[in-house]
């Protein structure tokens, strides 16, 4: 058996929002005011294999994005580790980290805020291998231009600057600077959430093709059910901080076990499903500040019992390949 | 890499953006559609050249004594000097051409104001950068401290600094420098912020580079718009400000005369009939100020996202 | 049957320094009461503009250039603005993707809804707040009482939404037009909130024009969906005949790039390029530039034709006998 390309292990982040000089005043003069400490990431472990799409779901709050990052290595985690290759990353300094984080890069959501609207196409995609010397400066225009040929851009558009291209073209670009450093895993945040549903479709291929093209890794990370189901091998489920369930893509559209994603699937809008009587999961999606006791799910669980607003249930076996945090399996 | 790619590379390779106006034209053509910017511009860029060709285009050096005869003190606009040349603002007490004077004074006021500006606004940047891209207690306390300078009167700081310093074009330069220098890192330091949060400064930290390039290459250039605004507009409160010290007879020495020692000189003549000596060189410090101000409140306007439509 | 709102040769036209936008450039449909309608179409398509035509808040420099829109027989297009404003918010209404659009951040919700309803119709203040609850409860409000007191800040993105739908709803419209109102909210709140909506549809009788980029979601509450592209209605039909026997080539591409549940893993059809520039719209079919059917004939504008019953298709070429989904 192969050892995952990454792996993370009981991964926490913190925010808290410390008080300031007016805040202690006026706690110390009866003010109901605290100290807010969000959870977005409550003791994940992941571990993905080389070659895999893991598509990561959940809904806002959840800490995917959060998780993301600190696996891309933009945030370093408050507690735990992650490893990558057997190093653990978020311990690391110096040359070994920076190989180590050009190996793992990100695609964002937003393409008018992923890219730096003062420079030219050319030097967005450009800059980095040249300042970590992955390509001489006499290489680097044919260089860029190959990326650009491989992302579906026109190397003759390479002088322009951001704001003249279209939503799609954008995300190109940015897939493009990330693929300049020649990595081998990348984070996908949300990366076609911004996009009309036909450049969806453009930028989900381009992804497919990618992978077979430069044997790349994913996280693909995204609220649509529906495209995580398209490309990934596998999916993890998210709710307030914690990895619910985790099972390979066909188990968990068949039969999924968690509550919370047999919610997820029941509600995601369908295109086979037609007047169909929605049946929403009930309440709201809690606050990360102040998370409910036990199961984080129970509050809007139909299954719910006693045990479940005491225990935090363990993300374990289910079947082979599948995990899931669920007292009801016990 | 290869140069083969997929047929996804095959779409939307020819974009259909038919005429994208560059940035600076769409600038120049919003900055041109008021009127007033346009008179202000003009009216700057005039008081700019006379001030350079003052040498050319004036009968007289007023810092050259040889050229100064008391004789011609204290003439009224439209009379003839002594070496034959007519006055047409007339002269100061000293024997000064004001004409010649003012273009001359012209000169040091924007030289101050503009040198002042731009040391305080390298300076302040660059301090405003440290303080947001650094965060935490550096952050606190750099910031305490331009609040610090801010809550003072600059003109008080000023004329304190000058005090300590003593005299001359130089001394002016500092003291100007060190009470604007709050104003551009405060305001650096609130759009560095903000761009600082955007996802492309996210992916340059993911794409591993170096922290001095991040800030000098990817959130300085961005912080640039505001910049400019306050730049004008400083850079016409530091003229102000040095025509209010030499008036004060803390500023320049009366062998290089400033707008403001021009004004200052005239002033014991106002009520003896004699106002063309403060007030010409008064009105051409007031045309200075109001266009830069004007040219500054319309870059304000354009430069603004949330006024742009 | 008279339909609750008829929209015929609509036309929308924005001018711009830059030139004319014809955001709006021919749409024609028509609802009946309880009819739930999708307007589907991506950004830029005129989804948008046509709701703001019909509740007649479109500002300069646009303007409704030709078409007419009747509410319940009434000619809305060149109303005075009197009649506009004692219609909006009592006999048509408009719930936004982003709620704070109706909500007024200074004021309590109770303030905002008695005046929605006071401003429409003689109530007593008791009676109007009574009503208030009993919306906020059918919109699936826990405690209602408590939410009626609240500022817009202290609910969450989908409390917000449901309290601008409660307003919507709260005089009983005739037609309720409802722009992306889930876009911005998470699957289970959405799940909710369509569930809210169809509940009241029934109820009250409204008719909605539900307008969205997503398809799934339209197929799972739509009885008939229009599809637009650039300016133009493309398609129109009942909800099932669309999505399983799609006719516009567009629309057929469009269903393709979602990605289901059957196709897992397989590459998604792809429309290649992009929506074309609004200020320079091609000649003829706006779509011919990216359709894999354009021929010669696209260069002049192609009539509706009615290939099946039910179903109506704005193109030359349509895909009739072909299974293509």
């Amino acid at each position: 058996m192969t050892a995952p390309i990454l792996e993370v292990r009981n991964a926490s982040k913190r925010f808290s929002k410390s008080l300031d000089f007016a805040a202690k005043l006026a706690r110390r003069m009866g003010a109901n005011v605290s100290e807010e400490t969000v959870h977005a990431v409550d003791g994940v472990d992941l571990a993905i294999m080389p070659g895999e799409v893991v598509g990561l779901v959940g809904e806002s709050g959840c800490g995917k994005s959060t998780l993301g990052r600190m696996v891309a290595g933009i945030m370093p985690p408050s507690d735990g580790s992650i490893i990558f290759e057997g190093v653990d990353i978020a311990g690391m300094d110096g040359a070994e980290a920076r190989k180590a984080a050009l190996e793992v890069q990100m695609i964002f959501q937003d393409p008018f805020a992923s890219l730096n609207p003062r420079m030219r196409v050319e030097q967005i995609i450009g800059e980095a291998p040249l300042f970590h010397g992955i390509v001489s400066r006499a290489e680097l225009s044919d260089y860029v231009d190959d990326i650009m040929r491989r992302t579906g851009l026109d190397p003759t558009l390479k002088r322009r600057y951001p704001h003249q291209f279209s939503g799609g073209q954008r995300q190109r670009i940015g897939i493009a600077r990330a693929l300049a450093v020649k990595p081998r895993f990348l984070v996908c945040d949300e990366a076609i959430a911004a996009l009309d549903v036909s450049i969806q479709a453009q930028v989900i291929n381009l992804f497919v093709d990618l992978r077979e093209e430069l044997d790349l890794t994913y996280l693909f990370i995204s609220h649509d059910l529906s495209v995580v189901e398209h490309i990934s091998d596998r999916v993890v489920i998210m709710y307030l901080g914690r990895v619910v369930e985790s099972a390979p893509i066909a188990d968990i559209f068949d039969a999924p076990n968690h509550p919370y994603t047999v919610a997820l699937l029941n509600e995601a809008p369908r295109l086979d499903q037609r007047r169909r009587v929605f049946e929403p999961v009930k309440g709201e999606i809690p606050s990360p500040i102040d998370p409910p006791p036990g199961c984080h799910f129970h509050p809007r669980c139909p299954h719910a019992h006693a045990r479940c607003s005491a225990e935090r249930p363990v993300l374990r076996e289910i079947a082979p390949g599948r995990l899931s945090a669920c007292h009801l399996n016990d | 890499m290869t140069i083969e790619h997929t047929d996804t590379a095959a779409h939307d390779v020819a974009p259909p953006i038919a005429k994208v106006q560059s940035p600076l034209r769409r600038f120049a053509s919003e900055f041109f559609e008021s009127w007033i910017a346009r008179v202000a511009l003009f009216m700057l860029l005039t008081i700019i050249v006379l001030a350079l060709a003052a040498p050319w285009i004036t009968p007289q050096n007023p810092y050259d004594l040889a050229q100064v005869d008391v004789m011609d003190g204290r003439l009224a606009p439209g009379a003839e000097a002594f070496a034959g040349y007519t006055m047409w603002l007339g002269s100061d007490g000293a024997g000064r051409d004001l004409y010649s004077a003012i273009l001359y004074g012209l000169r040091i006021s924007l030289a101050v104001g503009v040198a002042s500006g731009v040391i305080a606004l390298v300076i302040g940047s660059l301090i405003g950068l440290f303080a947001a891209y650094a965060g935490g207690r550096t952050e606190t306390i750099i910031m305490r401290l331009v609040d610090l300078q801010l809550s003072f009167p600059a003109a008080l700081t000023a004329l304190i600094m000058v005090a300590i310093l003593g005299k001359g074009i130089d001394k002016i330069i500092i003291a100007l420098v060190l009470v604007q220098w709050a104003y551009y890192a405060r305001t650096v330091r609130g759009s560095a912020l903000v761009e600082r949060r955007k996802e492309y400064i996210e992916a340059a930290t993911c794409l591993g580079l170096s922290h001095g390039r991040i800030v000098m290459r990817h959130i300085m250039p961005n912080c640039l718009a505001p910049l400019i605004v306050v730049g004008t507009v400083q850079t016409a409160h530091a003229i102000a400000l040095e025509a209010t010290l030499s008036f004060l007879g803390v500023g320049l020495p009366q062998t290089e005369p400033s707008l403001g020692v021009l004004i200052a000189n005239g002033y014991e003549y106002m009520l003896s009939g004699r106002y063309w000596i403060s007030v010409f060189p008064g009105v051409a410090l007031l045309l200075t100020i109001v266009s830069i101000n004007l040219v500054g409140d319309r870059l304000r306007d354009v430069l603004n996202p949330r006024l742009s439509k | 049957m008279t339909p609750t709102l008829e929209v015929s040769g609509l036309h929308t036209h924005f001018f711009t320094r830059a030139g004319v936008v014809k955001a709006v450039d021919g749409v024609d449909f028509a609802i009946q009461p309880g009819e739930v309608m999708g307007l589907v179409g991506e950004s830029g398509s005129g989804k948008s503009i046509t709701g703001f035509s019909i509740i007649g808040l479109i500002d300069d420099p646009g303007r409704i250039v030709s078409g007419s829109i009747k509410l319940k027989g009434e000619e809305l297009v060149g109303a005075p603005e009197d009649r506009m404003r004692s219609l909006r918010g009592n006999r048509i209404a408009m719930i936004f993707q982003d709620p704070m659009m109706t909500l007024n951040p200074v004021l309590r919700v109770d303030t905002q809804m008695v005046e929605a309803i006071r401003a429409h119709r003689k109530v007593s203040k008791r009676e109007a707040l009574a009503q208030c609850r009993d919306t906020l409860g059918m919109v699936g409000i826990p405690a209602p009482e408590e939410r009626l007191r609240a500022y817009p800040h202290q609910l969450s993105g989908g409390m917000r939404q449901r309290v601008a739908i409660a307003i919507a709803f709260l005089n009983e419209p005739d037609v309720i037009i409802a722009d992306e109102p889930t876009t911005a909210l998470d699957v289970t709140i959405q799940s909710q909130i369509i569930f809210e909506a169809q509940k009241l549809c029934k109820r009250t009788g409204t008719s909605l024009i539900w307008i969205t980029h997503d398809l799934a979601v339209v197929a799972g509450i739509a009885d008939d969906i229009n599809v637009m592209y650039a300016g133009r209605i493309v398609e129109a039909g009942g909800i099932d005949a669309v999505i399983d026997t799609p006719l516009h080539p567009y629309t057929v591409g469009l269903l393709g790039s979602v990605p289901t549940s059957n196709r897992r893993g397989e590459r998604l059809t792809q429309i290649p390029g992009m929506p074309p520039n609004v200020l320079n719209l091609p000649e003829g079919c706006t779509f011919r530039e990216r359709c894999p059917r354009a021929s010669a004939e696209c260069h002049v504008e192609p009539t509706i034709q009615q290939p099946r019953p039910g179903q109506r298709v704005r193109c030359f070429h349509p895909h009739l006998d072909e299974v293509t989904v």
